[in-house]
């Protein structure tokens, strides 16, 4: 299990205990996390589980692949640097402590 | 002799051999109790009506489409194996493939089909929504499976493909055609292989760069021929997929999400007081009728799957609207909810061969009920449907509605 806090827009923050090896995005919605919708299921298709990686932790993920990169074009909410597809971001025990900000939008 | 038939964890269990025949006039009248029988008869079933292996389940439903290797596509996703017959068209080179040959044509298709691309159309396919539910409004009673279901993909889909004008009346037949294609050699199939002609005819036709208009999705293919993702005698073929799966798909499944909003009016409630869950609305609509209600897949090696062996080259036949209304996955799953998560279910499929052109589909289905909920007070159902039969997707031929504004 890795602790891993959402941050809504309203401000309100939500802290899980994440299984290792899910994806982020699977964590949110196992723990009952609103605001990622993640339309394809976590097949990379629908850029709907848009989140932002707190800056302290964005280094620390896994490069963006090709894919997720032209995916995060397409979010409904504006792409920012620290922008990643939660279904692409693995749940492990380095991200011990990972905050993720969860935009207003996702379609 | 052991009575209690615990002999030890080396006996496989018996596959359960049912009767169902899922490509009959009445499964499809009421495939319920049929899925049902075939999720508690176990997680792996034997149809003996076809000579295929059946899941029904969630979990094994999932499992199948995740194993692309194991479970493939390059033998049709049909009945038909291509090993051993000869298929009735050219296989498709993303439908009909596995990888590595899949990941690059599929990969071609995202891109057409992306997100960002999907930005650029939303304000054109919402306002052409908006106008249609304005003249069925005026109409006041229609029958919303021509007037509304087919009416409004025909209205915004050919255009972002780039179709000539002339001979749009062969898309709806076509990809009819190619769904009941899919299934067994029955009446549905051969009649429709039997009128085939005319629609191939026009297909091929239509897929050629010189007809596709500069802009669309199907120039947009042709072009990654030039940069060399695909070759150009690949181009009219991967413009073939979207006229096979992007028309009629979209039609059965605005035609689900009317009939779920006109049969549950304390949904249509929900959706009129909350515009914005018109995009969950329409996902959930796919989940509860499951307009793609069945795929194959062929095994390429002996696999366990639930605890029985499935041989190497068995059909094997998927259920997504039963896996969608599974009980183990679902909470109340035969209920309409408008604003369920919905985030899972297989209705598009699942893994690499999930359908390429959900986001299209998304918004059109987004766009409709948008403009529903908005503009229109009152659904109500003004004359018995009618069910259309197809092998493999579940809708129907006509729906005789009114509408009140609101």
């Amino acid at each position: 299990m890795t602790t891993i806090t959402f941050i809504h827009p309203d401000k309100s923050s939500q802290t899980v205990d994440a299984a290792d090896g899910d994806s982020l995005m699977l964590a949110a919605l196992t723990h009952g996390v609103d605001g990622i919708v993640a339309e394809c299921g976590g097949n990379a298709v629908c850029a709907t589980c848009h989140v932002y990686v707190d800056d302290a932790w964005a280094a620390k993920l896994d490069p963006v692949s090709d894919d997720e990169d032209a995916l995060l074009d397409g979010t409904a909410a504006e792409r920012l640097p620290n922008s990643r597809l939660s279904c692409q971001v693995k749940v492990q025990p380095s991200l011990a402590g990972l905050v993720v900000r969860i935009p207003d939008k996702q379609s | 002799m052991n009575p209690t038939g615990l002999s030890g964890a080396a006996v496989a269990p018996a596959i359960p051999h049912l009767a169902i025949d899922p490509f009959s006039y009445a499964f499809f009248d009421d495939p319920y109790p049929a899925h049902q029988e075939m999720r508690e008869a176990g997680p792996v079933v034997y149809l003996d009506q076809w000579n295929v292996y059946g899941v029904a389940r969630y979990a094994e439903v999932y499992a199948v489409f995740n194993d692309p290797l194991t479970f493939c596509s390059s033998r049709g996703v049909g009945l038909s194996d291509f090993a051993k017959e000869k298929p009735w068209r050219p296989p498709s080179l993303i439908l009909e493939a596995d990888p590595p040959a899949h990941t690059r044509t599929r990969a071609v298709l995202s891109k057409v089909l992306s997100p960002a691309v999907m930005k650029r159309l939303r304000d054109g396919f919402m306002a052409s929504a908006e106008a249609k539910v304005d003249e069925l409004l005026a109409r006041g009673s229609f029958d919303a499976i021509p007037d509304l279901a087919e009416a409004y993909p025909l209205s915004v889909f050919p255009d972002a493909l780039g179709l000539k004008p002339e001979g749009r009346d062969h898309l709806i037949p076509y990809a009819s055609l190619v769904f009941n294609a899919f299934g067994p050699p029955n009446e549905l199939r051969q009649q429709a292989i039997e009128r085939s002609a005319p629609h191939q005819a026009y297909v091929t036709e239509q897929c050629q760069r010189d007809n596709l208009a500069p802009g669309g999705f199907g120039a947009c293919i042709h072009a990654f021929s030039d940069s060399g993702e695909i070759t150009p005698a690949e181009a009219p073929l991967l413009v073939r997929s979207l006229l096979s799966a992007g028309l009629d798909t979209t039609v059965y499944g605005i035609g689900a999400a009317v009939y779920c909003l006109a049969r549950f009016p304390d949904q249509w409630a929900r959706l009129r007081a909350d515009p914005s869950l018109a995009r969950n609305a329409f996902e959930e609509a796919v989940r509860f009728e499951s307009p793609v209600q069945t795929f194959f897949r062929t095994t390429t090696r002996d696999v366990e799957l639930g605890g029985i062996v499935i041989p190497e080259g068995e059909k094997v036949l998927m259920f997504l609207g039963a896996a969608n209304r599974d009980p183990r996955r679902w909470e109340q799953p035969d209920a309409y909810d408008v604003a369920r998560k919905v985030s899972g279910h297989v209705g598009f499929g699942s893994g690499i061969h999930m359908c390429v052109g959900q986001l299209v589909a998304r918004l059109e289905g987004e766009a409709v009920l948008t403009a529903l909920a908005r503009k229109v007070g009152s659904i109500t159902m003004s004359g018995a449907p009618k069910r259309r039969y197809n092998n493999t997707l579940r809708g129907l031929e006509s729906l005789p509605v009114t509408f009140t504004p609101a």
